[in-house]
């Protein structure tokens, strides 16, 4: 008879707490979803009563599997990373982004072709447009960043990411707070406010993601085992901070009821559209910008098998780009009621901005010293070398374009929108590909599949940039000088409706552009599903391709 | 309220601009301290370290 040694196991204060916190707002969404104004709002709380009864469960069930001990810290003296929610962020990154870019390309025509809205109020342009900003910036680009940010920091700390539940609560509260925000676009649930469209109660649900994230990133930096915090952890750490500190502020907003998802903004007029776009042009700086160049900062020293160009640049980049950033808000609101000397400090700091923007470039490019004969074998280096280069030029036009005088012509045509996707489609796009390249294999241990295909996707989807930003080049300045055209008489030259039907061959061209990226994305997708399907273990670990003979 | 603003203002403008220049001047002697050389080119070498 064998004696089984029956350890007691107990619940771990992170387990237990989620779950009760969890079971409460389950039952308080029942309640919200029992009394709620409208047929939109209970929907809203019946996603969160299952999502939070879901989220019960799993933990019990999880409890029950799990051994009594704790996972080890470290296992044979090296650490025992936590790549479990990496692995959730990186595939949901991938899932989001051809969702996003899809949504892009539907809207692109719709622009082209105002049919395709076919009447129906769930797919309209106005509800779709939000949907495909958030989809491509908040689900895509911010899944990458969680992934990445949760992979470089254990492993540039040497330590296992901070907390149990936590970690699983980060990826999947905010993974569900896409859910819930991207389902209200399509339902009409809307603050109005652009890039900060969700309502209320998903602001308040993300708030508290948010500070979960901020803490176990801070708590996986606590507990580091190396002397130094890389710089690339100071950029994650600059995002996550901000982004906490923006998301309060330009959603501090007063509900109708509780039962009701219409909430009123605090701020009024001109001081609001300041906090919107002191919201959104930081979202800009510390979302789509100094994330990303924390994963430039990792990826590229690690896929082209060299050290970070000049270390000491990359701190003046940092301090300089973040004391900067939060100043610029203000150019988006050139010639309006905002007080003249808060653009022209808008405008002056997006001007200075140019120099830690290509400060940080030439670091990432020159990273490459001794590594450019890597170029021309590995496409994947190849996209984030590209990548910095459309950074560079996206960060060159942007000061540029907030220049007053520039401003009065480029302002409210599409060459903003050729601007923005300028940098999302080349900058942040490229990035997150080549990390995402670089991820997907170093998780699973895997070959990554094909990199023939990786040239393809790369090819394919350059060309799609070019067409987009140069026929959105065109078309923005078209429209600019049509708008300002007067007659020998005075009169305006050109009737609104004229100008919407010059743009219509650009329109074209830019949803093609969109196609060829969207193509591009699928590519990839394949690839990765092969690679992570086909089971070639990885040759060796270091990842580090053979420089070209 | 135009002598609060005023107050404000000129705070902003001198004292501001002070803490800026300063923080950025502390930026740059952290960064560039020649004694830190050792330290930063083992710092910029820290992604390629294997465990």
């Amino acid at each position: 008879m064998t004696t089984a040694v029956i350890q007691p196991k107990w619940m771990t204060f992170g387990e237990g707490g989620t779950a009760l916190a969890l079971a409460a707002l389950a039952i308080l969404s029942l309640l919200i979803a029992a009394n709620a104004h409208t047929s939109e709002y209970a929907f809203h709380a019946y996603l969160f009563v299952i999502a939070s009864g879901a989220g019960v469960f799993a933990i019990v069930n999880r409890f029950y599997g799990r051994p009594a001990d704790p996972p080890l810290q470290m296992i044979d003296g090296k650490p025992n990373y936590n790549m479990g929610p990496v692995k959730f962020s990186a595939v949901a990154a991938m899932f989001w982004g051809i969702a996003g870019f899809l949504v892009g390309l539907i809207i692109a025509l719709q622009l082209a072709f105002p049919v395709l809205n076919f009447d129906l109020p769930w797919i309209t342009f106005g509800r779709l447009r939000p949907l495909h900003t958030s989809a491509v910036i908040f689900a895509f680009g911010g899944n990458v960043l969680i992934a990445t940010s949760f992979y470089v920091v254990q492993r540039t700390c040497r330590a296992r990411l901070v907390g149990d539940i936590a970690p699983w609560f980060v990826v999947l509260g905010y993974n569900f707070f896409i859910v819930v925000a991207g389902t209200g676009y399509l339902l009409g649930i809307t603050q109005s406010k652009e890039y900060a469209e969700p309502e209320w109660y998903a602001d308040l649900f993300l708030t508290v993601v948010w500070v979960v994230y901020f803490l176990v990133f801070l708590g996986t930096i606590m507990r580091r085992h190396e002397p130094h915090i890389y710089v690339a952890n100071w950029f994650y750490l600059a995002f996550i901070v901000t982004i906490a500190v923006l998301h309060l502020g330009n959603n501090a907003a007063v509900p109708v009821s509780i039962f009701s998802p219409k909430s009123y903004i605090v701020w009024s007029g001109v001081q609001d559209a300041m906090v919107q776009w002191w919201y959104g042009h930081n979202a800009v700086g510390f979302f789509l910008t100094a994330g990303f160049l924390a994963i430039m900062y990792y990826f590229i020293p690690k896929r082209a098998d060299r050290p970070v160009y000049s270390y000491r640049l990359s701190i003046i980049h940092f301090w300089s780009l973040i004391f900067l950033y939060i100043w610029a808000g203000p150019h988006h609101l050139h010639y309006t009621a905002l007080p003249d000397w808060a653009q022209t400090l808008g405008m002056t700091f997006s001007i200075m901005l140019w120099m830690p923007s290509w400060g940080g470039m030439i670091n990432g490019l020159m990273t490459l010293s001794g590594a450019w004969d890597k170029l021309r074998t590995d496409p994947v280096l190849r996209m984030m070398v590209v990548s910095v280069a459309f950074y560079g030029m996206s960060t060159f036009e942007g000061p540029m374009m907030s220049v007053k005088v520039v401003n009065s012509l480029s302002h409210y045509t599409d060459w903003t929108i050729g601007h923005v996707h300028s940098g999302a489609l080349g900058w942040v796009g490229y990035i997150s590909f080549g990390a995402l390249y670089c991820l997907i294999p170093w998780l699973w241990n895997r070959e990554l599949y094909s990199l023939r295909l990786v040239n393809w996707h790369f090819w394919v989807s350059t060309i799609g940039i070019v067409f987009y930003i140069s026929a959105m080049w065109v078309s923005g300045i078209l429209q600019g000088l049509m708008w300002r055209a007067y007659t020998s008489l005075g009169f305006l030259e050109y009737s609104f409706v004229e100008t919407v039907e010059a743009m219509h061959p650009f329109y074209v061209i830019r949803a093609l552009g969109g196609l060829l990226f969207l193509i591009g994305a699928l590519m990839m997708a394949f690839n990765l599903w092969k690679t992570v399907m086909s089971g070639h273990p990885a040759s060796s670990p270091a990842m580090a391709l053979a420089p070209a003979e | 309220m135009d002598a609060t603003y005023k107050a404000f203002a000129e705070f902003a403008q001198t004292w501001g601009l002070i803490y800026f220049v300063g923080i950025f001047l502390a930026a740059l002697v952290y960064a560039l301290r020649p004694s830190r050389k050792d330290f930063f080119d083992a710092a910029a070498r820290m992604p390629l370290r294997e465990d």
